[in-house]
């Protein structure tokens, strides 16, 4: 009797490890060419949309109706937007009246006024306006400035129309004071105090109770500063279709009580008040202001802003080259992206491929989990040297035309270039995981363009009432598309912060977050899938 | 050709997802209108047409934006499905002309989308006609309710329906000639929708508005445009044209390919 011994491969049992799956998964992508081909695509359509904005703009050398100076100044070479101390773009303009204060010492006013012409700006059919009126963030008040040289460092105490009594400071900060407007009945008593760097901002409806309401430091203020009134009214903005029209303002304030008080002992005679107009930036034009002053009564009239400047139609950067716009690629890569990412997946179905890889590799989560990791990658890279090529060559030809970007720091392009990258990886992922569940390449590839394609088109073509587009970019997956976002929004500066001008509704990282919910949301419904149906 | 229709015909409605996606086409573009109308404000005193420049028939057909999505998948599975199947060599096999194939197949899923698009049109005219007078846009401030016996909206509504089966025959004239319907649909969503993103980057205005006359979406959609014709940079008809080039371009296309490749 013999026995048999059973038939036993000599070959050794192979390592069925993670990192083995995920390298078998990366083996089937990169040896599908059209797969490597769509990658590739997808990062030259990104960079070639991408340079269509900055490669056609010719702004520079435009003179456009109710622009801003920048419109005149900028052809023939390199515009540049004026700088504040934080090294943000700022409008620096405003009637003041002012005379140097020496060393420590105090400013004290009463605001009985702050009124303009109440206009209505509308027709946007047509190109006639009515006269522009007064603005929410029209401003009077008293300032410390540290020189008369445009976008240096000052705190200010204000009457603002519609947002009450505001200490602003260094173009960026603002803090709210008493609320109400201002009126003959209702007048506001605004203080500043200079003790050294620190700057105390107080407010009081009766000039006898103050109250503080901030107080800044403003680092290596000179020993001379100018102290004074002020009045700024600024640019009117009227959306139309995606661009907008925009011109300036006029506002005029009546001050009484006022009060330049040096410290005991500062050199120096009592000076006497000088009115221009100032700086740079809003309201230039024939009508710059002026000021009147009798009976203690100082009446000033002004035009211009003192704040941030805005990105986007309609601010004073109405030229400027926005970040956002060159890397407009996105869509087109992503869309490239979308298709190999669900086809990943869904192929493995149609080509019952699947049944070989659930068998070589039984535990099903794994499978999906090594898949998304290639896909990822294999997307970040792309979407990594897509926002980066498109970025420096856009600004390159944005130079090389005469034009400007509108500047952000190197932090904030480093972010949008690295969070194109993770915005394309997730929503592979994302799509990845909707195909698992889908199974249908063309299905979910129409699915991956209407949560991410579809809300950026409603939203930029203003197909859809203001409001409900800022909330489709909330909620859906394409609220990712925050992490491109390279500008700050303002409080204190009325604007069309839309999302054509360059403003998503959410933060970069909170939008970008929403997508990652999403995103984990449809791989846990692809894992329940996965193991619950037959392959 | 009867038979190759009838053919067709058979072969598309037996599928079960023919039915579904035409339903899905239809509910989607009549609820995303019904949306938009409901979703309309305007301050009372300031919805005056020379104010809010509202287009009613335009805000009612808003959902065509995503429906067209929806006949565009149908038009490229229905195409596409043949060829992941293999069971475009049986067709072929059985109707050697190829184009008379070909034209049977788009006239049995055109005729499906016009059927489907006159029901989600009509439903869309007919949820703005209802929301939107109690939104402004009444009568009393000056805005003529939607109605087909009025010329603009009629053109705007028969309009609507031509333009998602020129969708559909732009869909099936890609896939015939890429033979996959993912990389079809992809394709044919990109060429809708990317052409406005980009037009709304870019600066220059001849340029911008160069890129909405050729893109077949924005042009396409000038047909549904029933205030500010005159600022369109096409008229609704020519715009229409646009998108019929484009159709008729991608359906060339697809013949060729149809024609000269092995299948």
């Amino acid at each position: 009797m013999t026995t048999m011994t059973p038939y036993r491969s000599e070959v050794g049992p192979g390592r069925d490890g993670f990192a083995q799956l995920v390298h078998a998964e990366w083996t089937k992508f990169r040896t599908v060419r059209g797969w490597i081909i769509a990658m590739i695509v997808a990062i030259l359509v990104s960079v070639g949309l991408g340079l269509l904005a900055p490669a056609s703009d010719s702004s520079g050398c435009q003179t456009s109706g109710g622009g801003g100076p920048q419109s005149g100044a900028a052809c023939g070479g390199a515009p540049s937007l004026l700088l504040g101390p934080g090294g943000e773009p700022v409008t620096d303009s405003f009637y003041f009246v002012h005379q140097p204060l020496v060393g420590d010492g105090s400013i004290t006013v009463r605001v009985t006024s702050l009124t303009g012409p109440a206009g209505v700006v509308s027709s946007p059919d047509g190109n006639s306006f009515g006269s522009p009126g007064i603005q929410p963030w029209t401003k009077a008040g008293v300032i410390i400035k540290q020189n008369q040289n445009p976008g240096s460092a000052y705190a200010a105490m204000m009457v603002t129309h519609d947002h009450g009594v505001r200490m602003q400071w260094n173009y960026t900060g603002d803090t709210a004071g008493l609320s109400g407007a201002v009126g003959p009945a209702n007048p506001r008593w605004l203080r500043l105090s200079r003790a050294g760097d620190v700057i105390t901002g107080y407010d009081s409806a009766d000039g006898t109770h103050w109250t503080q309401v901030g107080a800044v430091t403003l680092s290596g203020l000179p020993a001379t500063v100018q102290a004074g009134l002020f009045t700024a009214s600024p640019d009117y903005m009227v959306p139309h279709g995606v661009t907008a029209f925009h011109g300036p303002t006029q506002a005029t304030a009546v001050f009484d009580h006022v009060t330049l008080s040096r410290a005991v002992g500062a050199s120096g005679a009592r000076g006497s008040w000088t009115g221009e107009y100032f700086g740079a930036g809003q309201g230039s034009g024939s009508d710059t202001g002026k000021y009147h002053q009798g009976g203690g009564q100082f009446t000033v009239n002004g035009s211009g802003d003192i704040a941030p400047v805005t990105a986007g139609h309609g601010g004073l950067a109405d030229g400027a080259q926005l970040i956002n716009n060159i890397l407009i690629g996105t869509f087109a890569g992503l869309i490239a992206i979308a298709v190999v990412a669900a086809l990943f997946i869904t192929s493995e179905y149609r080509r019952k491929l699947i049944r070989i890889t659930l068998a070589a590799s039984p535990r099903r989560g794994r499978v999906l989990a090594a898949k998304a990791i290639v896909i990822a990658a294999v997307s970040f890279v792309a979407g990594v040297i897509g926002a980066a090529v498109a970025l420096a060559l856009g600004t390159k030809i944005t130079d090389s035309r005469g034009n400007y970007m509108f500047p952000a720091p190197l932090m904030t392009e480093v972010r949008a270039v690295i969070g194109t990258g993770l915005l394309v990886a997730v929503a592979a992922v994302l799509i990845l995981a909707v195909g698992a569940m889908v199974r249908r390449g063309a299905a979910t590839i129409a699915i991956a363009v209407v949560v991410f394609v579809v809300p950026y088109f409603l939203s930029v073509t203003a197909v859809l009432p203001v409001g409900v587009d800022d909330w489709l970019l909330r909620v859906t997956p394409a609220a990712g598309y925050a992490i491109q976002g390279a500008y700050p929004e303002y409080a204190q500066v009325a604007a069309i912060y839309s999302a054509a001008n360059g403003y998503y509704p959410l933060a970069p990282w909170i939008g970008f977050l929403v997508l990652c919910a999403w995103t984990a949301l449809a791989l846990a419904g692809a894992v329940y899938l996965l193991r619950r149906r037959d392959a | 050709m009867a038979d190759a229709l009838h053919a067709e015909w058979t072969k598309l409605r037996t599928l079960a997802s023919t039915f579904w996606l035409l339903l899905a086409a239809a509910v989607l573009t009549i609820a995303v209108g019904a949306a938009a109308a409901a979703a309309f404000r305007c301050q009372a005193g300031e919805c005056a047409p020379a104010v809010t420049g509202a287009d009613p028939a335009k805000i009612s057909l808003t959902g065509i934006d995503l429906g067209q999505v929806v006949v565009a998948l149908l038009a490229v599975l229905a195409i596409g499905g043949e060829y992941s199947t293999g069971m475009i060599r049986l067709t072929l096999a059985a109707m050697p002309r190829r184009l008379t194939a070909l034209a049977a197949k788009a006239a049995a899923i055109t005729g499906c989308v016009l059927a489907a698009s006159a029901v989600a049109v009509l439903g869309s005219v007919l949820a703005g006609r209802l929301i939107l007078p109690g939104h402004g846009l009444s009568q009393a401030n000056g805005y003529q309710l939607l109605s087909l016996g009025n010329g603009p909206d009629l053109r705007a509504t028969a309009g609507a329906v031509l333009y998602l089966a020129l969708i559909a025959l732009l869909a099936i004239g890609l896939t015939t000639a890429v033979r996959d319907s993912g990389v079809a649909i992809g394709a044919v969503l990109a060429l809708l929708y990317l052409f406005p993103i980009v037009s709304s980057v870019v600066p220059d205005q001849t340029l911008s508005r160069r890129l909405e006359q050729i893109a077949p979406m924005t042009a396409g959609q000038y047909i549904e445009a029933t205030t500010g014709v005159r600022a369109l940079p096409l008229t609704p008809w020519q715009g229409l044209g646009v998108l019929v080039l484009w159709a008729l371009g991608a359906l060339l296309l697809g013949a060729a390919v149809l024609r000269l490749r092995d299948a």
